[in-house]
């Protein structure tokens, strides 16, 4: 009763980076609560899988293994969930904003009338006064979100309904071993005795799942384009700066939805949260939907010919001129002096 | 033998061109500065609907929609592109819901329709970007649901197969009708309005436009009863008011924070040779780089 449950992701085997994230949230919401944390792992061949997960700080780890759960599909998934939270009545459930957390998210959420917020940009505990019906809420969740296009940051809550769930995108919160030694309680779900034969009408004929895609998320630098740079070909520049100081290229939607490169190196709202040592934003303007996916930079230098463009007002240094002409000068002086 | 499809389309302010003028000086947002527009995702869900429409003769596209009043733009737009009809659902009850609320009504509505094989929505609205709606519909309705959906190939033997563009790659499922799927961004675009269209449907209206207007409308719908969009409201549903708007969501705004920029202290560097080997001097001495 009254714990917080955590649902994790799983593929081939490993739990997916989102999970842990929000494992490593979910344990210091627990802390402060003084609650459990519990996490939940449904698939299949999953021998050991909680192994991943107690150092993350998990008290429980409910495993369901069936075949029937692998590659995901939305109506097993319902049901065993729906029928673990109507049992264990968690006060919190998180799930990754991933294809297959926002698909789950909502189903679940309409199966139990509990309120859900989709991407979560952070998660707080916090009291609320109802006024008109006189009556304080101690230790909620407050589900904080940017709205309106990321123009505004809005605080949800939910009141009256439990669990009190919320979606995160990955990399938004920080993973964090817990502890290395930590082990937690195994419980096993029996999914042979929840599963009906209409729980599994939906068939995944094929799918291809790409391994390797680019993960801007780990470089310590990242040098990212906007619409500034107009062209896909002058973000060879871009990659020529990244592979001379061993960094990551990024870009801001509007350079993504040109084409000059791939959703995956997308920064902002919509894509990827970034922390890295050093950002470069080369024709970027700096629209708040960018930035809050870059602002915890610890250095930021804007490259833009526009002096008033709002990207220089959160950068450490500003250069205003032609990036076409800028980021050459910057590869040549750093071969210059790097020796 | 057709299908008979069900668009869910939403009315949206056009949050991806919030310009200056979109926000007021006090920092909040100037909603009559954003025009209303047709939600991008339900244009791509529309037009796989149109897609198997063309596939299969018989077919008929239904656009239904929950909003204010003006919302009927969505329907005649959808009207000018090739649906078939579209409904209105109307009603203050249905104010402030949340999505759960509004997946609520929205299936007390499709309950009304009946009969249907598909219903398309888009996989988020731009005003929240939740993707919460088309999945808890179908799960109000008790059917499956497939999410992230980028082409129906056909809905034959009982059985939609379609590909879905996932995060980081592709799938390809079958699952029986009725259902719901949700379309991406990533799918075709909606094909344009057609002339011969907006010429049939350019008065098609709303009972309350027309009596806005003070205008006789009995006769025109009496002539031609496709002019007429019909406008459902509460009373017009089978449904629990207590699930319906404010009431009808848990979830609910505590707080609204208006984005603010902190300003850093930041240093200017001049776009020449040297100042800019200095800066490269500078960052390599301290380890950002190098
Ligand atoms: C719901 C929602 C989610 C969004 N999510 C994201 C997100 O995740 N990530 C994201 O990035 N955006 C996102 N956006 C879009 C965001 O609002 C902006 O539209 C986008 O970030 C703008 O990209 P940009 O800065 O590259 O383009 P622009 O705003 O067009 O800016 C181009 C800049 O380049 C400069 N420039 C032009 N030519 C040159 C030159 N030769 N040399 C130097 N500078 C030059 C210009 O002065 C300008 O400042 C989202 C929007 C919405 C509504
Ligand atoms: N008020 C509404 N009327 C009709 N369809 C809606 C409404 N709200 C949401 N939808 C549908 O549900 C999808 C997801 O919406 P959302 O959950 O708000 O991101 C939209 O793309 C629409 O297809």
């Amino acid at each position: 009763m009254d714990n917080i449950f955590v649902i994790c992701e799983i593929e081939d085997g490993k739990v997916a980076d989102v999970s842990l994230e929000l494992l490593t949230k979910g344990r210091s919401l627990a802390n402060q609560l003084n609650c459990k944390l519990e996490a939940l792992a449904l698939g299949h061949k999953l021998k050991g899988i909680e192994d991943q997960i107690y150092p993350y700080g998990a008290d429980v780890v409910h495993v369901g293994d069936d075949k029937r759960l692998e590659p995901y599909t939305t109506l097993p998934f319902t049901s065993i969930i729906v029928e673990l939270f109507k049992k264990e009545k968690p006060q919190i459930a998180l799930l990754g904003a991933t294809t297959m957390g926002r698909d789950l998210g909502p189903r679940v959420s309409s199966a139990l009338q509990s309120g859900l917020t989709a991407d979560c940009t952070s998660l707080e505990i916090g009291d609320h006064e109802d006024k008109k019906a006189k009556k304080t809420y101690k230790n909620l969740l407050y589900q904080i979100r940017p709205a309106f296009g990321g123009n505004i940051v809005a605080t949800i809550i939910n009141p009256d309904c439990r669990p009190q769930m919320a979606t995160v995108r990955e990399g938004v919160m920080k993973k964090e071993i817990f502890s290395k030694t930590q082990k937690g309680a195994l419980k096993t779900i029996d999914v042979g005795a929840i599963l009906k034969p209409e729980d599994t009408v939906v068939k995944v004929i094929e799918r291809h799942i790409e391994k390797n895609r680019v993960n801007i998320k780990n470089s310590s630098i990242i040098i990212s384009g906007g619409y500034g740079m107009a062209s896909k070909e002058n973000f060879s520049v871009l990659y020529e700066l990244a592979e001379v100081l061993g960094g990551e290229v990024g870009a801001s939607r509007a350079a993504v939805d040109a084409g000059f490169a791939d959703h995956d190196r997308q920064v902002g709202q919509t894509g990827v949260t970034v922390r890295p040592k050093l950002y470069i934003a080369c024709g970027i303007s700096g629209q708040i939907q960018h930035t809050a996916g870059m602002e915890e930079s610890s250095m930021v230098i804007a490259i833009n010919n526009d002096p008033g463009a709002p990207i220089n007002k959160i950068a450490d240094y500003v250069i205003t001129g032609d990036v076409m002409d800028i980021i050459p000068k910057l590869i040549k002086s750093y071969k210059k002096n790097s020796k | 033998m057709g299908l008979k499809i069900i668009v869910l389309a939403k009315q949206v302010p056009d949050t991806r061109n919030v310009g200056k003028d979109a926000m007021k000086a006090d920092g909040t947002v100037n909603r009559a500065a954003l025009p209303a527009i047709f939600n991008p995702e339900d244009l791509n869900a529309l037009e796989q609907a149109l897609r198997l429409k063309d596939k299969y003769p018989g077919t008929t596209v239904t656009l239904l929609t929950m909003g204010p009043g003006r919302a009927a733009d969505v329907i005649r737009e959808g009207l000018f592109r090739g649906a078939d009809d579209g409904i209105l659902l109307t009603d203050r009850a249905f104010a402030g819901s949340d999505t759960l609320a509004t997946s609520y009504a929205i299936s007390c509505a499709i309950r009304k329709i009946a009969k249907y094989d598909l219903i398309i929505a888009g996989r988020q609205a731009i005003d929240g970007d939740t993707a919460q709606v088309g999945p808890q519909v179908a799960e109000k309705l008790g059917i499956p649901q497939v999410t992230y959906g980028e082409e129906i190939f056909s809905v034959e033997k009982g059985k939609v197969s379609m590909k879905r563009r996932l995060e980081r790659g592709v799938e390809t499922v079958e699952c029986p009708v009725p259902a719901v799927v949700t379309i991406n961004s990533s799918a075709s675009s909606c094909r344009p309005r057609n002339a011969r269209l907006v010429q049939k449907y350019k008065h098609a209206q709303t009972i309350t436009e027309r009596q806005n207007q003070a205008e006789d409308y009995i006769d025109l719908t009496n002539d031609r009863p496709y002019l007429n969009i019909p406008e459902w409201s509460v009373n017009d549903i089978e449904s629990d008011l207590q699930m319906l708007g404010l009431s009808g969501s848990p979830t609910k705004v505590k707080q609204i924070e208006n984005v603010v920029f902190q300003a850093k202290e930041s240093r200017k560097i001049q776009a020449n040779d040297q100042e800019i080997e200095d800066l490269v001097k500078e960052l390599i001495a301290n380890h950002t780089i190098g």
